[in-house]
C-alpha cells in the first residue's frame, strides 16, 4: 500500500475493518493520527524499568508460594516446538507430555497449549483431542513475517483449518520501525478476521523493536487492532522475553483495560528456561497487574526447556531432595 | 594650582545600584591617618542592612544565572573603570591608610589587578571544581559549583581597598551577591568603588556597600535568615564568636576571621571562592 | 484485591548474628566499660531488647579522644599513605565477607527491611571504604594543593537511619585522609558500629585509629565540644546541627553538617509515568521515609495529577509492610517510639489543616513501631506537612501548572538537600536542575547514592559534601601551592 502522509486523505471513510474500542475509536483514522497517539503514550525510562524488574526479581518465593507458582507456571506453558526438523512424531510426543507433564504424578497440571508450525496443527489437534489443551500455531510467515499480505492470511487460514485454535502472528517489524503504523494495524486487523474464532496472539518481536518505548507502542497498536494476547518474541531473536519488556507489556494491558474495559493477555516467550525465571514472571504479573491475570487465560509462558525445570523443581518440593534430568522425560 | 574652591564629594551608601544616605540620617566623621577631617560618611543602620539584603536577594537570580563569560567581562569592566579613577583611589588610600603615594599606587595597582585575576576565574571554576562522577550504575552523574547566595562580607578594617577587593571579588566571581560592611575608619575607597561599580556593568543590587560599624550591623546580618553566608574577615576580634553563633541559627556558611589581617598582596588562591560555592550533583539515567 | 499468589514468609535467618548481652565502648582498640548508666537497644519491629549498651561520659570521650590523638600522632599520621589505603581495602573486604551478618544486624536494630540493608546499606558501605582506600595515597591529586594535611582527630556523630552506611560515609574519608576518629553512633542503633569495631580488629587497624563511643545526646555533645577534637562531622537534624554550629563557633574546629530536607519531587505531564511512580515510591518509602533526602513533597503538574495519584495509590497498595527480616518486605518498622509519635503528630496536624489523608488497607503487626505508607493530597504550601520534615513514610502532594511555578514551590523551603525532576524533555531537565536550590538533583530517578558522587545540602540542609573528590575537602586542610 502507499504510505499516506496526508492525514486528511485517509480520514474520510477509509477506516479498515472493525475499529478499536472507545475511547480510541478515532486514533486509527489516519497514519498521522495513529502516530500521534502512539507517540503520545508516556515514555519508558529504560533504567527505571529495568530497576523495577530487577527489584521484583529479588522476591523470595518459598514453600507453599513456590508450589503454587510452579503449578501455575506449568499450567501457563505454551509447550513449543518450532524447528525445521519437526515431524508428526515429535509433535505427538510433545502432545503426550503436554497432557501428562509428569507421568509419575497425576496431580501435575497439564500445560495450556502446544505451539507448532501451522502444517502440524492437525497432528497436534488430533493428539490433544478432548484434553482442553489448546493448539497454537505460528503463522504469517513466522518468524520473519516477510511475505505478502495474501500469503500471510493464507498461512493463518491454513493453520486454523488444520485445527489451531490459537494463532501466534508476527507483526511487520520493518513497517513498524519505519513508522508505517497504520499498515501494521491493518494487517493485524486482517489477520484477526482470518482467525475467525481462533484466539490471536500478536508477537511484537521486542528484540527487534529494541526500545521499551517501541515495545509499549507496539503493545498498544496490537491491542487497538484486536489482539487477544500480546507476545514478546518469536524465540528466534535474542534478546527474547526479558523481565523489563514483560513489565512494560503488562503495564500496557493494565492501562488498556483501565481505558477500554477490554482485558488482553500477555505471553513472554523465548529465554525463559528456569523455574526461577518463571516465578519471577509470575511475581511481575502479581505486582503489576494483579490476580486478574494470574491464569492461563491471561498469561502464558512460551517455552520448551522450561517445563522440565519446573517438573524437577516440583519433584524436589514433593520429595524434599533434588531431582535430575533423567527423572523427567526428554522432549 | 588655581584658587578655585573644590567641590567636595558626599560619601553615601551604595545599595541596590543607588547611592542613598543612611535611612537613619546618621553620619560619622572620617579622618585621615593623622586624624585630619576627610569627610562625613553615611553611618549605615540595621535597616540599611535589611534593605541591602533585599536588594542582594533580588539581584541574585540574574547574577547567578548570567553566563560565566558575562560575569567575567563584568568583573573585568570593573578593573577598566577603576583604572580611570586611579588617581582618586590613590589619594583616598594614601590619606586613609597613611601610605606614601608610591605605596598607595602599588596598592591601587594590586587592587585593579585582583579584579582581573578574578574576572578570569569565572569561566574556569566549573572545570576546575566540577566533576563527572563514575558511579557504579547506568547514570550520567556530574557535579558543578554553584553560588551560595547572598553573602554578608565584613571587609578588612586595615586594608580599605585592596583588602576590600580581595574579599568582594571572589564572592562575585562565583555568582553570589554581596552586602559589604566596609572598613569603619577607612570607608572612602569603598564608596568610590561603589561609584565604579555603578558605572561599570555590575547590575544594581549585586554589590551593596555599607559604610559604618561592623560591630553594630554585623549581628543583624549574621542573624538574618535570608543571608546565606558570612565572611567575618573584618569582624571586630571581640565580636567574632558572637557573630559565628548567630550565623549558626540558619546554618550559614561562615568564613572565620584570620588571627590577624593577612598580607593582601599574597597569591589569593581559590579558597575564598570555594568557601562561597555549593556543589550541586545531578543524576540522570542512561538508556535508549 | 485478594491475591491468588500469597508469598509465604521468607525470613532471613537471624542465627548468623551473635548479639552479646551487653557492649562496652571501643576505645584504643579495646572494648571497655562506659562510665554512664547503660542504655538498652531494642528491635523496633518487636520491642524486644537486643542488648545493653555502654554510655560514654565526658571522661570516656576524653579517653577516646586521647587515644585518637595518640594514634594520629604516632601511627596513623606518619604511616605511609599507601598502607593507610591497604587498611581501608581490608575493611572493605571484611565488610563484603560479613555482609549478610551486617545486613541482619542492621535490620534487627534499625527496623529497615532486609532487602534494603542487604542490597543498599551494606554493599554501599563496603563501596565507600573501597573507594576511599584508593584515595589514601593520591591526595595530592585532590585539588587541595600539593600536600594537603589531615585535621587530626575527627569527632563524628551519626544518625539512626543508615547506621552502618553513615558510619562508612564518615569513617572512610576521615581515615583515608589521615585523620583518626571518635565516632558516636545513634542512641537507638549502636549495634552495627560495634560490629564494625570488631571489623577494625580483624583488619588489625592500629588501636585508637577508630574509637566508638556509644550513648545519647550528651555523649555526642561531649565529642563535639571536646577541646582536642580538630574536626566535627555531623549528620542529623537541622535543630541539632544548629546547636553544634554554635558549639564549635569561635574554635578552630572544622565543621561539616548534613542535616534535614524536604525535597520536592517534580513530575511533569510528559514524564515516564510508570517510572515516575516508582521514583515517587522510592523517594518517600525507601527506608520508611527515614531519609534526609526523601522526596517528601510531590509536585505534580495539574494535568496529570489524577492519573499519577491513581497509579501511585495502586502501586502503594502492593507495598509489603511488616517483618523487616522477611526478604519480601518493602517497608519495615519505624525506628523508635519517639519517631513514631512525631510522624503521628504531623500526620494529625496535616488532617487538621485540611489535607486529605490516604492510606492503603494494610495490616500492621501488633507489637513494635509501625506506620503505614501515607499520602496527603490537597496539601497547600502553607501546611506544616509541606514544610516540616516528617522523616517517615508520609508524602505530601502539591500541584503546579508551569515550570516557573514548580521551581518556585520546590525552592520554597528552608532546606536544600535534594530534588527530583521527571520529564522526558532533556532541555527542561537541565533548565530546572539549574534553578533548583538543592545539592543533589535526581532527574528521572531518585535516591541513588554512590561513593564517587558528592552528596550534601544547600541552605539549612547543611554544608560540606560527602563522597567524591569534593568529600575529601571536609577532612583535609588545603596546602599552599
Amino acid at each position: 500500500m502507499t504510505h499516506v502522509l496526508d492525514p486528511g486523505t485517509l480520514a474520510a471513510g477509509t477506516r479498515p475493518g472493525p475499529g478499536p474500542a472507545a475511547p480510541f475509536d478515532d486514533v486509527t483514522r489516519s497514519d498521522a493520527a495513529l502516530r500521534a497517539f502512539l507517540h503520545g503514550l508516556p515514555g519508558v525510562d529504560q533504567v527505571g524499568a529495568e530497576q523495577r524488574a530487577a527489584t521484583l526479581g529479588t522476591r523470595s518465593i518459598k514453600t507453599t508460594a513456590k508450589a503454587w507458582a510452579i503449578d501455575t507456571a506449568i499450567a501457563m506453558v505454551d509447550l513449543t516446538t518450532l524447528e525445521g526438523a519437526d515431524t508428526p512424531g515429535r509433535v505427538r510426543s510433545l502432545a503426550a507430555k503436554a497432557r501428562r507433564p509428569d507421568p509419575d504424578d497425576p496431580s501435575c497440571p497439564a500445560v495450556a497449549a502446544v505451539c507448532v508450525y501451522g502444517d502440524l496443527a492437525g497432528v497436534a489437534r488430533e493428539a490433544l483431542a478432548g484434553t482442553g489443551i489448546h493448539v497454537a500455531a505460528v503463522a504469517t510467515a513466522f518468524p520473519s513475517g516477510r511475505a505478502s499480505r495474501a500469503v500471510k492470511l493464507a498461512d493463518v487460514r491454513d493453520a486454523v483449518g488444520n485445527g489451531a485454535d490459537e494463532i501466534d502472528m508476527v507483526i511487520d517489524r520493518g513497517a513498524f520501525l519505519s513508522g508505517r503504523y497504520l499498515e501494521v494495524f491493518e494487517e493485524i486487523v486482517a489477520v484477526k478476521e482470518a482467525c475467525g474464532d481462533a484466539h490471536l496472539k500478536v508477537i511484537l518481536e521486542t528484540g527487534e523493536l529494541v526500545t521499551y518505548d517501541n515495545a509499549r507502542r507496539a503493545s498498544w497498536l496490537a491491542m487497538l487492532a484486536g489482539a487477544d494476547f500480546i507476545k514478546t518474541s518469536t524465540g528466534k531473536i535474542s534478546p527474547a522475553a526479558t523481565l523489563p519488556v514483560c513489565l512494560v507489556m503488562l503495564e500496557a494491558v493494565r492501562d488498556f483495560r483501565a481505558a477500554t474495559g477490554t482485558q488482553v493477555g500477555v505471553k513472554p516467550a523465548g529465554g525463559i528456561r528456569t523455574t526461577k525465571d518463571a516465578v519471577k514472571h509470575l511475581v511481575l504479573v502479581n505486582e503489576t497487574v494483579g490476580a486478574d491475570w494470574l491464569s492461563p487465560d491471561w498469561f502464558r509462558l512460551g517455552a520448551s526447556s522450561l517445563l522440565n525445570d519446573l517438573l524437577q523443581q516440583r519433584q524436589k518440593l514433593r520429595t524434599g531432595h533434588y531431582s535430575g534430568p533423567d527423572h523427567v522425560s526428554v522432549d | 594650582m588655581s584658587d578655585r574652591l573644590a567641590v567636595r564629594k558626599t560619601y553615601k551608601l551604595y545599595v541596590n545600584g543607588a547611592f542613598p544616605r543612611s535611612e537613619s540620617g546618621r553620619t560619622y566623621e572620617v579622618a585621615d591617618a593623622r586624624g585630619a577631617f576627610l569627610a562625613n560618611a553615611a553611618w549605615a543602620s540595621r535597616k540599611d542592612a535589611r534593605d541591602a539584603v533585599v536588594a542582594a536577594r533580588a539581584a541574585f537570580g540574574r547574577w547567578s544565572r548570567a553566563t560565566a563569560y558575562n560575569r567575567g567581562q563584568v568583573l573585568y569592566r570593573v578593573a577598566e573603570v577603576m583604572e580611570g579613577r586611579h588617581a582618586q583611589f590613590c589619594e583616598e588610600v594614601a590619606a586613609g591608610e597613611g601610605l606614601s603615594s608610591g605605596r598607595a599606587r602599588a596598592v591601587v595597582d594590586a587592587a585593579i589587578d585582583r579584579w582581573v585575576w578574578y574576572a578570569g576565574w569565572t569561566d574556569k571554576l566549573a572545570a576546575v571544581l566540577g566533576s563527572a562522577n563514575p558511579v557504579a550504575g547506568p547514570f550520567f552523574d556530574f557535579s558543578l559549583p554553584e553560588p551560595t547566595g547572598v553573602v554578608a562580607v565584613l571587609a578588612p578594617q586595615r586594608s580599605s581597598l585592596l583588602g576590600l577587593v580581595s574579599v568582594l571579588a571572589p564572592v562575585l566571581a562565583g555568582g553570589n551577591t554581596a552586602v559589604v560592611v566596609t572598613s569603619h575608619r577607612r570607608p572612602l575607597p569603598a564608596v568610590t568603588l561603589g561609584e565604579v561599580l555603578a558605572t561599570s556593568d555590575v547590575p544594581g543590587g549585586v554589590v551593596n556597600l555599607l559604610t559604618g560599624d561592623a560591630g553594630e550591623i554585623g549581628p543583624w546580618l549574621a542573624e538574618h535568615d535570608d543571608v546565606d553566608a558570612v565572611d567575618l574577615t573584618g569582624a571586630p576580634a571581640d565580636r567574632a564568636l558572637e557573630l559565628e553563633r548567630l550565623a549558626a541559627g540558619s546554618i550559614k556558611r561562615v568564613l572565620r576571621p584570620p588571627a590577624e589581617e593577612p598580607d593582601w598582596t599574597a597569591d589569593p588562591g581559590t579558597s575564598r571562592m570555594t568557601r562561597f560555592l555549593e556543589t550541586k550533583t545531578v543524576w540522570h539515567p542512561k538508556g535508549v | 484485591m485478594t491475591s491468588l499468589f500469597e508469598y509465604a514468609p521468607a525470613p532471613e535467618s537471624r542465627s548468623i548474628v551473635d548479639i552479646a548481652p551487653s557492649y562496652g565502648l571501643f576505645v584504643d582498640g579495646e572494648f571497655v566499660d562506659g562510665s554512664g548508666e547503660p542504655m538498652k537497644t531494642v528491635n523496633p519491629a518487636t520491642e524486644e531488647v537486643l542488648s545493653e549498651i555502654a554510655v560514654g561520659t565526658e571522661a570516656d570521650v576524653d579517653r577516646a579522644v586521647k587515644a585518637a590523638r595518640r594514634a594520629h600522632t604516632r601511627v596513623w599520621g606518619p604511616m605511609r599513605p599507601a598502607d593507610r589505603g591497604k587498611y581501608l581495602f581490608r575493611i572493605a573486604r571484611i565488610l563484603q565477607e560479613r555482609a549478610r551478618e551486617f545486613a541482619v544486624l542492621e535490620s534487627l536494630d534499625n527496623g529497615k527491611p532486609i532487602r534494603e540493608s542487604r542490597d543498599v546499606d551494606v554493599p554501599l558501605a563496603a563501596a565507600h571504604f573501597f573507594y576511599h582506600a584508593g584515595w589514601a595515597d593520591k591526595l595530592s591529586y585532590a585539588g587541595l594543593g600539593p600536600d594537603p594535611r589531615p585535621h587530626g582527630v575527627a569527632g563524628q556523630v551519626i544518625p539512626w537511619n543508615f547506621p552502618l552506611l553513615m558510619l562508612a560515609w564518615k569513617v572512610a574519608p576521615a581515615l583515608a585522609t589521615g585523620n583518626t576518629v571518635v565516632l558516636k553512633p545513634a542512641e537507638t542503633t549502636p549495634l552495627s558500629a560495634l560490629l564494625f569495631a570488631e571489623v577494625c580488629r580483624q583488619a588489625d587497624l592500629p588501636p585508637g585509629v577508630v574509637n566508638v563511643v556509644t550513648g545519647a545526646g550528651e555523649t555526642g555533645r561531649a565529642v563535639v565540644e571536646h577541646d582536642d577534637v580538630d574536626k566535627v562531622a555531623f549528620t542529623g537534624s537541622t535543630e541539632v546541627g544548629r546547636s553544634i554550629a554554635r558549639a564549635v563557633a569561635g574554635t578552630r574546629k572544622a565543621l561539616t553538617l548534613e542535616l534535614g530536607g524536604k525535597a520536592a519531587n517534580i513530575v511533569f505531564d510528559d514524564a515516564p509515568i510508570d517510572q515516575a511512580v516508582e521514583g515517587i515510591v522510592r523517594g518517600i518509602f525507601f527506608n520508611q521515609g527515614h531519609v534526609c533526602c526523601a522526596g517528601s513533597r510531590l509536585l505534580v503538574q495539574e494535568s496529570v495529577h489524577d492519573e499519577v495519584i491513581a497509579s501511585l495509590q495502586r502501586r502503594i497498595g502492593t507495598l509489603r509492610v511488616g517483618d523487616p527480616l522477611d526478604k519480601n518486605t518493602d517497608i519495615g518498622a519505624i525506628n523508635s517510639a519517639e519517631q513514631l509519635a512525631r510522624i503521628r503528630e504531623l500526620s494529625e496536624i496535616g488532617e487538621a489543616e485540611g489535607a486529605h489523608r490516604w492510606q492503603p488497607a494494610c495490616e500492621l503487626p501488633d507489637r513494635g513501631f509501625w506506620f503505614p505508607p501515607t499520602v496527603f493530597t490537597d496539601v497547600s504550601p502553607a501546611h506544616r506537612i509541606a514544610r516540616d520534615e516528617v522523616f517517615g513514610p508520609v508524602l505530601s502532594v502539591l500541584t503546579f501548572r508551569t515550570p516557573d511555578e514548580a521551581v518556585a514551590k520546590a525552592n520554597n523551603t528552608t532546606y536544600g538537600l535534594s530534588a527530583g525532576i521527571w520529564t522526558e524533555k532533556g532541555s527542561r531537565i537541565l533548565a530546572i536542575a539549574d534553578r533548583l536550590r538543592a545539592g543533589v538533583v535526581w532527574a528521572n530517578t531518585f535516591n541513588q547514592f554512590d561513593p564517587t558522587s558528592p552528596f550534601g545540602g544547600y541552605k539549612q540542609s547543611g554544608y560540606g559534601r560527602e563522597g567524591g573528590r569534593h568529600g575529601l575537602a571536609a577532612y583535609l586542610k588545603e596546602s599552599a601551592r
